[in-house]
């Protein structure tokens, strides 16, 4: 507080020259627009939060809710959320029938387990709401300074905010709600909004107030602040904003410039007053967010066209049992007299077949529901939840820095984990951690920095591998990126093409430098031969940025606030190298300069001028005056745009310049050049003349007037050097999308982020690399205005998208790599209907693609067109509210939760703290999901054929009546106890192969996206295999119980005994069968899948001690009449074979056969070959990914067929070339 | 592990970081087997040694039982004689119903068999009826079951329907269609000597439902005499209406037998035995048969040889099964864990 209390007294619209400049006051107050009408009808009476607590200006409050329900809502809307299952709402109309004289059960039987599945799921609902409802609680108990009267200011929750509350952010804090400007720590009233957030933009924008407010910088003096501001209504729009602020009996419009958004975050200002505009849900951010929409997996969708399938089955057989029961009415029961066929009701009544038959086909329909098992839902859910609480769980996924977990906020999707295709990430945050190292430089014409980006040190310990070409080759390829996290203590590391690479002791580290070289530290620098340019090289890093030093009271060095990272990582090279940057004035900077040892002198730099960075200028510069009086204009920019204004003298370095950036481009590194030029002070003059009177033109020209002024001194520049940034990326990046380029994913960047940056992150993540040719999009630079424009664009963009395609498809070589790299705004003609398609298609045939500079609306769509174009499940992954539209758009949305915004995590179906976990998540717990949830889905319907089927059997028996063999609460206990506990464990334990083995082969990943367990060939064998153990279970069990006596006591098999023996083989005959799906056993699949063996026979035990009104029939069934009884044994042992054994012998036959690449792994495992040999076990490592043309490997692979190209043509040259081992 | 650790001890530690390691910690999640998913596992692999062993265990273990249950089938005697068409008198063959359903004319019919082997005692004497479904919905659900038990609960005829009450209205004990429709056709045995053979009647229900299900104290009320084209007469305390116990056991299917008493006599071969039957229950109505057995068990039960072939044949399957497992495996064996099966070896193209 103390800090913001010290007025920092730089006039920044002063210094800045294009973005900070304030256009006459007499503008502001000049024509107002009138807002009058619909969709202007805000008023807001600043410090007046007491009109606003009535009609007609109350507004919502602050409170933000996510949720989908509240303690009102929840009851009626959960169960219409459940009955909207067409499953569900078919048990529910059961259920209501088996109230009436129609039903085959009692109802308890119906009620009860649909009760039960409805009651479990309404409660998961509730749980999963309850997060969302602590999460927003979290947010709206965030607290903010707010005027509280009397001059002074409290703290309050942002949840009671109101409109027209002044609030005072501080610096680093978000924005509670969208402000109106007043004023900053800065005189001019400026400040810096980081929207990361909103946009997903890295560098800082700036906001300014008007001026009127400018004064209202103090707490006391809003003691008596009115003001009335009328403004457009809410909505979603970011960019826009209309209203006017009547103050002081003038009115003042307002522009975008002067509203805060809330989630956006000040930075580098102390603090800030404003006054709220909008609240809670009215919020731009929130009117901007959509409810996530619901989104089902792939597998889901297709159990509900299973469930179609089987609906129809079932109401086939049930129309057939109808019109069979009508027939055996009509013909047969005039005849039974001993069912009294005079004395019926409609139900029997065989004068009336018709009516009988119509008011069977509701019977039918209710008997053989258990063809749709109703547990199938609920238990689904259930293992989800588990699931979803294993990935919640996993420790291998928890980030110690963030101390965040893994979160599966949505279990729906854990299975469409296994099926991704292609992946969609932002760039900031996700990415790259948005922290800027500076590593190398070169300095007229001489490299220096040492140290090497990770890139790099990768590539180089793999090419040391290659070279070795040892047995063990390729487990050091492996462990390369094992003990690549483990950058600790220095190792070094000597391979035979020289490059030596240190690794730096992480405790000594500095924020932002990573640089190290003997020659420049430690002030040796002096020594060099260039030492002129080396001291002009610092003095521009240090001189020519807008960062504002801040004394770090521990340290006594200075920290710096600058607008981009990169900024900030000069500032610390040049105080790290003796140039530190110390104080800022209005018109000057001091840099206390340190040769050797000697102490420091401080020089000040006057700044005349200050042409500030932006996307379109792609440069800096300033125009400084030294101490000798001497102007010098210093740059820094882009290379392209510095080498292009290099002046003929200034070219000297160029050459070695150029081969060093493109070195530094290669191994991922941000360049950028700089430059210097002396100006005399007559040439200064004239031009800053001009200047001004660009600067002071009012009116639409006076941008391209100030650019074009600015371009007339930014020239005949001379090269200084150049610098090499390594935009730090996430720990362990490279690694996981090498092993999920692996895996056969494909992966897209989209980022809101300048093409340059973009690629050299593309370097840098092994997205792109040398010799991969780019395909770049962008549109012609046309000043066409009109229509004629966007149809000459429209044109133009098909051409390079047809030509691109025209190139792809004419390519021979096997191994040449397209990357395409397309910018946001050819984007917009791209995505349009008639070229959508094409550019699909040619963005497809690339290896990567890169979007840049793409809007959040733009991520979404190109979302869109990859899931909708090729029908493949797709994954977005982001940090900011930028990427929420995507994020809901993919298939899976994930959020990384390491940031500090939430909207991302808030929307995303899971989120990980790191970018790294991604390949666990995919690779391990998608792999192991879909194989769960395909099997057990598969196994759930086999059951339910074989339970169902039974019964129709029987059915046909009875003169189709309708009659069950089963009691009903074996019916009932069939899905719900007896046989759901295994098929869960199934569906929660299953593993294939062990994590690490996901992970080591991820080729084993395709198996979920070419979809091999769930594909309809498996599923229809699964239910044929239902199917014949209904045959085999029925015929089996009648014929042999048939007539005659079925123990030694002469008593025949009636119904009861039927049934329970039937079913006792059924219970034994799935549940042998889920035994044999199985390949994981521990001691839960072990004590279900016996112990539901066990509960059945418990269960018979106990259902025939209750009393016989109850229990009926099978009173002491099981104690009196079948277990003493060996047939009763018997039976269930014949039939739970004979059910089993052509499951048994199918699968043995595809093991021996056909083995599937997890079987084949499961058996080196189980012969523990893997430690016998490990080299083959290390080969087949190395083999098992898909090809590739992305990620680390594959570079790798592109450099050593490069580097044997090569050898080869040398060798060539020397002798005869003899067979040489090719790489793959 | 060891690069977490390595980064937590480098972390700053100025500022917050005591109460951000809290948090951090008390997020983390607690290490255990369970969830991490490493429980020890039994991973079972089926490897073609286990394949052949598990298809010849089978076989052995199936064969031996089928030999035996079909062993055991082939000793029981079992004598059927079908009736129901024999015993209408030669000139009402046109007219069965009309037969069976004049009181006027007897119904008693004497039919002679001849023992096949020798039959020791006891040898169970059956009913069977065809074509008869007692399976049917509307029979199976006719019943009270409380009405039974409980004398005081004579009036609970709920789920009786069409045969709650009588016509003025008094409950029916035991009501419903299937107490109604008891099997009353009575057979009484002599050997050929003309030495009356007993049938014993008694400990031919479940005990269960004897002392549970059939109060002692319960008595046929308003229940039908017995006319005209069946259903039984009922007269002592339902408990002791063993015919009527059995009976309310509807079985499974339209065929089925019902046990009507023991004989407890050793029969020899070639022995003919005279009964006289009373021809009492219609149906012909719905063309069922009637048949008597007679027939002796063993530990399995009646003659039924289709389990034992079943077993031989399950058996049998299994045996040649783990032939032809054995056979490919010594013809084309594949060596378990063989690299060269993984997808990627075997379309090098892929790659």
């Amino acid at each position: 507080m103390a800090r913001g209390r010290i007025r920092e007294n730089l006039r920044w619209s002063k210094l800045y020259s294009f973005s900070c400049v304030r256009p006459s006051v007499q503008l502001d107050s000049g024509n107002p627009p009138s807002l009058q009408g619909p969709g202007y009808s805000r008023v807001v009476h600043c410090n007046q939060p007491r009109i606003h607590r009535k009609k007609p200006f109350r507004y919502p409050t602050n409170y933000i809710s996510t949720t989908k329900y509240n303690i009102i809502t929840f009851l009626p809307k959960a169960i219409f959320e459940q009955f909207r299952r067409v499953a569900n709402l078919y048990f529910l109309l059961a259920a209501a029938l088996s109230l009436t004289p129609v039903a085959p059960f009692s109802a308890i039987s119906m009620i009860a387990p649909l009760s039960f599945v409805v009651g479990l799921s309404m409660v998961k609902e509730a749980l999963e709401d309850w997060r969302r409802f602590i999460q927003d609680m979290k947010v709206n108990l965030r607290k903010v300074s707010v005027y509280k009267g009397g001059g002074k200011f409290d703290y309050k929750h942002w949840q009671n905010i109101r409109v027209g509350d002044i609030v005072k952010v501080e610096k680093d804090r978000f924005f509670p709600a969208d402000l109106l400007l007043l004023s900053s720590s800065y005189e001019d009233g400026i400040c810096y909004v980081e929207t990361m957030n909103l946009d997903g933009e890295t560098n800082l924008k700036v906001k300014r107030s008007l001026q009127v407010t400018l004064s209202l910088d103090d707490d006391e003096t809003f003691k008596d602040f009115t003001g009335t501001i009328r403004c457009e209504d809410p909505n979603p729009n970011l960019y826009t904003f209309v209203g006017n602020f009547e103050y002081g009996n003038q009115v003042y419009s307002l522009d975008p410039t002067q509203i805060l958004l809330r989630d956006s975050k000040l930075r580098n200002t102390a603090y800030i007053y404003g006054v709220v505009i909008f609240t809670g849900h009215d919020n731009k951010v929130m009117q901007n967010a959509t409810h996530s929409p619901s989104k089902r997996s792939r597998i889901e969708k297709k159990m509900d066209r299973i469930i179609y399938v089987l609906f129809s089955l079932l109401l086939v057989i049930s129309l057939i049992s109808s019109i069979g029961f009508a027939v055996m009415t009509k013909l047969g029961m005039p005849k039974w007299w001993y069912l009294q066929p005079n004395n019926t009701t409609n139900l029997y009544d065989p004068s009336k077949p018709a009516t009988a038959g119509i008011f069977h086909l509701i019977t039918a329909l209710i008997l053989y529901g258990y063809l749709i098992p109703i547990s199938l839902y609920v238990s689904i859910e259930l293992v989800k939840v588990l699931q979803a609480m294993f990935i919640n769980q996993d420790i291998q996924m928890f980030d110690e820095e963030s101390g965040n977990t893994a979160q599966a906020r949505t279990s729906n999707l854990n299975e469409e984990l296994g099926q991704v295709d292609t992946i969609l990430s932002d760039k900031t945050g996700t990415l790259t951690c948005n922290q800027m190292d500076f590593l190398k430089c070169s300095i007229g014409g001489v490299p220096y920095g040492v140290g090497s980006s990770e890139v790099e040190i990768a590539a180089a310990k793999k090419m040391a591998s290659e070279a070795s070409n040892a047995p063990e080759q390729q487990n050091i390829n492996q462990d390369l990126w094992e003990d690549q996290g483990n950058d600790f203590g220095s190792s070094e590391i000597q391979p035979d093409n020289g490059i030596s690479l240190k690794m730096w002791n992480k405790k000594s580290r500095i924020k932002g430098f990573n640089f190290e070289d003997d020659r420049l530290m430690n002030g040796n620098w002096t020594g060099e031969p260039n030492r002129d340019t080396i001291v002009l090289f610092f003095r521009i890093l240090a001189v020519c940025h807008t960062a504002i030093p801040e004394l770090n009271e521990e340290t006594g060095g200075f920290n710096y606030e600058a607008e981009s990272p990169d900024e900030g990582s000069f500032l610390v090279a040049a105080r790290e190298l003796g140039f530190e940057f110390c104080k800022r004035t209005q018109s000057s900077v001091f840099i206390r300069e340190k040769y050797t040892s000697e102490c420091p002198t401080e020089r000040e730099f006057k700044i005349l001028n200050l042409l500030e960075f932006n996307s379109k200028r792609k440069r800096m510069s300033v125009v400084v005056q030294d101490e000798s009086g001497q102007i010098n204009l210093f740059c820094k920019g882009a290379d392209s745009l510095i080498l292009e204004r290099l002046s003929k003298d200034g070219r000297l370095y160029e050459n070695d310049t150029l081969k060093h950036l493109n070195e530094y481009g290669e191994v991922g590194l941000r360049t950028l050049a700089l430059a210097y030029k002396t100006i005399g002070i007559s040439e200064y003059t004239s031009w800053n003349d001009e200047f001004i009177k660009a600067k002071t033109t009012v009116g639409p020209d006076r941008e391209t007037l100030l650019e074009e002024v600015a371009d007339m001194i930014e020239r005949d520049l001379i090269l200084v050097g150049a610098t090499a940034v390594e935009d730090k990326l996430q720990k362990g990046v490279p690694q996981c999308i090498d092993k999920l380029a692996q895996a056969g994913l494909k992966i897209w960047v989209l980022t809101g982020d300048k093409m340059e940056t973009a690629i050299n992150i593309g370097f840098a993540c092994s997205l792109l690399r040398q010799g991969m040719k780019q395909i770049c999009i962008s549109t012609m630079d046309t000043n066409l205005i009109g229509k004629d424009a966007k149809m000459a664009i429209t044109e133009n963009m098909l051409m390079q998208i047809t030509n691109a395609s025209l190139l792809v498809n004419l390519e021979k070589d096997p191994h040449a790599a397209f990357a395409l790299i397309i910018d946001g705004k050819a984007l917009t003609y791209a995505l349009e209907d008639g070229i959508k398609k094409k550019f699909l298609d040619l963005a497809v045939e690339c290896s990567s693609v890169i979007c840049c500079r793409v809007s959040p609306k733009q991520k979404a769509l190109v979302t869109r067109l990859v899931k909708e174009g090729t029908g493949k499940t797709t994954l977005a992954i982001g940090d900011g509210a930028n990427d929420v539209g995507m994020i809901q758009e993919a298939d899976i949305g994930v959020g990384i939760s390491g940031v500090e915004g939430m909207q991302a995590v808030m929307a995303s179906d899971f989120s990980i703290a790191q970018f790294r976990f991604l390949e666990r998540l995919l690779v391990v717990h998608g792999h192991w999901c879909y194989k769960r949830i395909a099997q057990m889905i598969c196994y759930f319907f086999y059951k339910n054929i074989v339970f169902g089927l039974t019964i129709l059997y029987f059915e046909a028996f009875t003169g189709f009546s309708g009659q069950s063999v089963y009691d009903d609460w074996y019916m009932l206990l069939f899905n719900v106890i007896l046989t759901s506990l295994p098929v869960i464990s199934l569906g929660v334990f299953e593993q294939d192969v062990s994590s690490e083995v996901c992970l080591q082969f991820p080729a084993l990943y395709q198996q979920g996206p070419k979809n091999l367990f769930f594909d309809w060939y498996r599923i229809f064998c699964w239910m044929g295999n239902g199917l014949y153990s209904s045959l085999a279970i029925f015929f089996l069990t009648i014929i042999v119980l048939d007539d005659q006596a079925f123990r030694a006591g002469g008593q025949t098999a009636d119904m009861a005994v039927v049934g329970t023996t039937m079913f006792t083989s059924i219970i034994w005959a799935v549940n042998i069968q889920i035994a044999l799906t199985m390949s994981h056993f521990t001691w839960i699949q072990h004590l279900f899948v016996w112990g539901s063996i066990a509960t059945w026979y418990i269960f018979l035990l106990g259902y025939g001690l209750s009393s016989p009104l109850f229990s009926q029939d099978e009173y002491c069934i099981l104690m009196e009449a079948l277990a003493p009884a060996p047939m009763y044994w018997i039976i269930s042992l014949l039939i739970a074979a004979a059910c089993n054994i052509p499951y048994l012998a199918h699968i043995s036959y595809q093991r021996t056969f056909h083995p599937m690449d997890h079987q084949v792994i499961q058996e080196i495992k189980y012969y523990r070959k893997d430690v016998e040999d490990q080299s083959m076990w290390n080969r087949e490592r190395s083999k098992a990914r898909q090809e590739t043309k992305i990620g680390f490997t594959a570079r790798v692979d592109a450099t050593i067929r490069q580097l044997k190209g090569k050898l080869q043509k040398k060798m060539s040259n020397i002798t005869v070339q003899t067979a040489h081992n090719m790489p793959t | 592990m060891k690069n977490d650790t390595g980064i937590s001890a480098a972390r700053p530690s100025a500022g917050s970081g005591d109460g951000n390691a809290a948090r951090r910690n008390s997020n983390r999640p607690k290490y255990s087997r369970f969830t991490q998913q490493e429980l020890p596992a039994c991973k079972p692999i089926l490897t073609p040694q286990w394949v052949i062993s598990v298809f010849t265990l089978i076989g052995v273990i199936f064969i031996p039982i089928g030999v035996v249950a079909l062993l055991a089938s082939n000793d029981v005697v079992e004598i059927v004689d079908r009736y129901e068409i024999a015993c209408v008198p030669p000139n009402m063959t046109h007219d069965k119903i009309g037969y069976i359903q004049n009181p006027s004319i007897s119904k008693t019919c004497t039919r002679k068999l001849k023992v096949p082997k020798d039959m020791d005692k006891p040898i169970y004497v059956y009913y069977q009826l065809d074509n008869f479904y007692q399976n049917h919905r509307r029979y199976v659900k006719s019943r009270n079951d409380q009405q039974l038990r409980d004398a005081s609960k004579a009036n609970e005829t709920s789920g009786c329907d069409p045969e709650k009450t009588t016509a003025d209205g008094m409950p029916i004990v035991p009501c419903g269609l299937i107490a109604w429709s008891l099997f009353n056709d009575t057979y009484s045995f002599n050997r050929g000597n003309g030495e009356a053979m007993i049938v014993n009647k008694k400990d031919i229900s479940w005990k269960s439902d004897r002392d549970h299900k059939f109060g002692s104290d319960v008595y046929p009320k308003n229940f039908q005499n017995g006319a005209l084209i069946g259903g039984g007469k009922l007269d002592p305390k339902l408990s002791e209406q063993e015919d009527l116990i059995v009976w309310m056991r509807t079985a499974a299917l339209p065929t089925f037998r019902k046990l009507y008493g023991r004989i407890d006599v050793d029969l020899k071969e070639n022995d003919i035995i005279t009964v006289a039957l009373e021809n009492n229950y219609n149906t012909y109505s719905f063309g069922g048969k009637k048949k008597l057995v007679l027939s002796t068990t063993t530990w399995l039960g009646g003659r039924n040889s289709f389990l034992g072939i079943a077993y031989l044949s399950v058996g049998g399957l299994c045996f040649f099964l783990s032939t032809a497992f054995t056979v490919v495996s010594l013809v084309k064996p594949r060596t378990i864990g063989d690299p060269s099966y993984l997808s990627w070896n075997r379309n090098p193209a892929s790659q």
